[in-house]
């Protein structure tokens, strides 16, 4: 059974890694926004299929370890979260290239405001993000928990943003245009959190045998 | 999980054979008409609890035992028990298939002839039922006269299984039914005793965490005479409470 522990760990280094990748386009997209910086946006959009290519392997591993371990209890339920991880990893990795492709239509104007909250948005998604592996490779901690409550600050500067937003674009329409895909990076921003989340909430049924998704969870337990 | 679906229920039972207590303070309940399964490393006492419940560890001179077996409330090793009729009401089928050196029929009509069954007719009647009911019927009809022991693996098995059933049990235990057979041969005794378990509970003692996990309803996971874990199949093989029972059948035992 040695082997299928040495399969299993590197099925866990291949999430890993993809996780890191994925938290440096992340990112970086965000950089190239503030920064205004387009080389930089590009450089993302052209790497996304490198974290394609590692979802489909993993996915990939994953269906061979249940054909040919018949994986049980704690395996089990590792293996299978692990197909939903990396779901989640490679939309997160979209997320990070569409976040480059507005900073690229963005960069090609006059800026429209300093940014503020959206650096602050993405600050507490990369952090979830980073919290959410990190719980995988710990397992069993609170770290989970912490990053399922930290979702709705995110949820909250998302409102925020938007309305921010709304009020340059009622006062000047010709603001419109930057306006929105402000708010769309704001909504992307959003849309990781939420992948986040799912991964913490994976980590807690790995950990617990238990799917808090969907529930409203009160803190730790 | 006692409960009155509960067609056995063992309460602090201990097994000892001379000094050696085989199996200590079990408690387990067994629903009826479903199968329940008891797995564990060899040695850990499953087939010495499975054989206690029709009390074929009688045959042991060294055995004795403490607490209760309740066999539809009645317990089993009361001093006024009929073990004969005990041994009727719950068959045995075990590892290695061992029909009788005599014909197919009369490896099926033996209990009945010994119950006082005479009449053809009727002995027919139970030979064919039981036949069908063990998924042999079609394969033997033409050659009931034929020797039990000229069947392959698995007719042979399904021949024990039918030899039970002819007596019109209420438990049958299996004991590692289908060690000895091939993979076809071991998915026929599985799809069978899945069809059984709606006349017949089912308890089986098997090695095989596969096989537990696709026929049981229930899973017991024993480990040096004690019982670890007990409960719905699907939870012992997805998320099991105890940490020994995630071991063993994730296979990272010891």
């Amino acid at each position: 059974m040695a082997i299928f522990d040495e399969e299993l760990r590197a099925l866990k280094e291949k999430i890993l890694k993809l996780g890191s990748l994925v938290e440096t386009a992340i990112h970086m997209s965000v950089q190239s926004l503030v920064d205004r910086n387009s080389d930089l946006a590009r450089e993302i959009i052209k790497k996304d299929h490198q974290l394609n290519a590692l979802d489909v392997e993993i996915d990939e591993e994953c269906i061979r370890l249940i054909a040919l371990r018949q994986p049980k209890a704690r395996d089990l339920r590792f293996i299978t979260i692990a197909m939903k991880i990396t779901t989640d990893l490679e939309r997160m990795g979209d997320l990070a290239v569409n976040v480059a492709e507005r900073a690229l239509e963005l960069n090609d104007e006059p800026q429209l405001k300093p940014y503020i909250d959206i650096p602050r948005m993405a600050e507490i998604t990369e952090g979830m993000v980073r919290d959410s592996l990190d719980a995988l490779v710990r397992e069993c901690t609170n770290l989970p928990y912490e990053v399922i409550k930290r979702d709705n600050e995110v949820d909250q500067l998302t409102v925020q943003v938007f309305n921010e937003l709304l009020l340059y674009m009622i006062q000047d329409p010709a603001t419109i245009s930057r306006a929105m895909r402000i708010t769309y990076v704001a909504k992307y921003l959003e849309r990781i959190a939420d992948h986040a989340t799912n991964i913490a909430e994976m980590v807690i049924y790995l950990c617990q045998g238990k799917m808090i998704r969907h529930t409203e969870i009160q803190g730790n337990e | 999980m006692v409960n009155d679906k509960s067609i056995f229920t063992i309460n602090d039972f201990s097994i000892y054979y001379g000094n050696f207590k085989a199996v200590n303070n079990i408690k387990l309940p067994i629903e009826a008409n479903k199968i329940t399964a008891i797995i564990g490393p060899s040695g850990c006492g499953k087939t010495t609890l499975l054989r206690s419940l029709n009390r074929m560890n009688d045959l042991i001179t060294t055995s004795r035992v403490e607490g209760q077996v309740l066999f539809q409330g009645v317990d089993i090793y009361h001093k006024d028990t009929d073990v004969i009729e005990l041994r009727r009401r719950v068959g045995m089928v075990f590892q290695k298939p061992n029909p009788f050196p005599s014909s197919v029929y009369e490896n099926v009509a033996y209990g009945p002839k010994l119950k006082g069954i005479k009449k053809k007719s009727q002995l027919d009647e139970i030979v064919e039922n039981a036949l069908v009911r063990a998924d042999l019927w079609k394969e033997v009809r033409d050659k009931l006269n034929e020797s039990g022991l000229s069947l392959s693996g698995g007719q042979m098995q399904r021949l024990c299984i039918a030899r039970s059933l002819a007596q019109e049990p209420e438990v049958i235990l299996f004991d590692e039914p289908t060690s000895a057979l091939d993979p076809i041969s071991t998915a026929n005794i599985e799809n069978l005793l899945q069809q059984l378990q709606k006349t017949v509970t089912i308890i089986i003692v098997t090695h095989n965490m596969q096989q537990a996990a696709r026929i049981s309803e229930y899973t017991a996971f024993m480990y040096l005479g004690e019982m670890i874990e007990f409960g719905e199949t699907d939870t012992i093989f997805v998320n099991p409470h105890n940490k020994l029972t995630e071991e063993y059948i994730t296979g990272r035992f010891g």
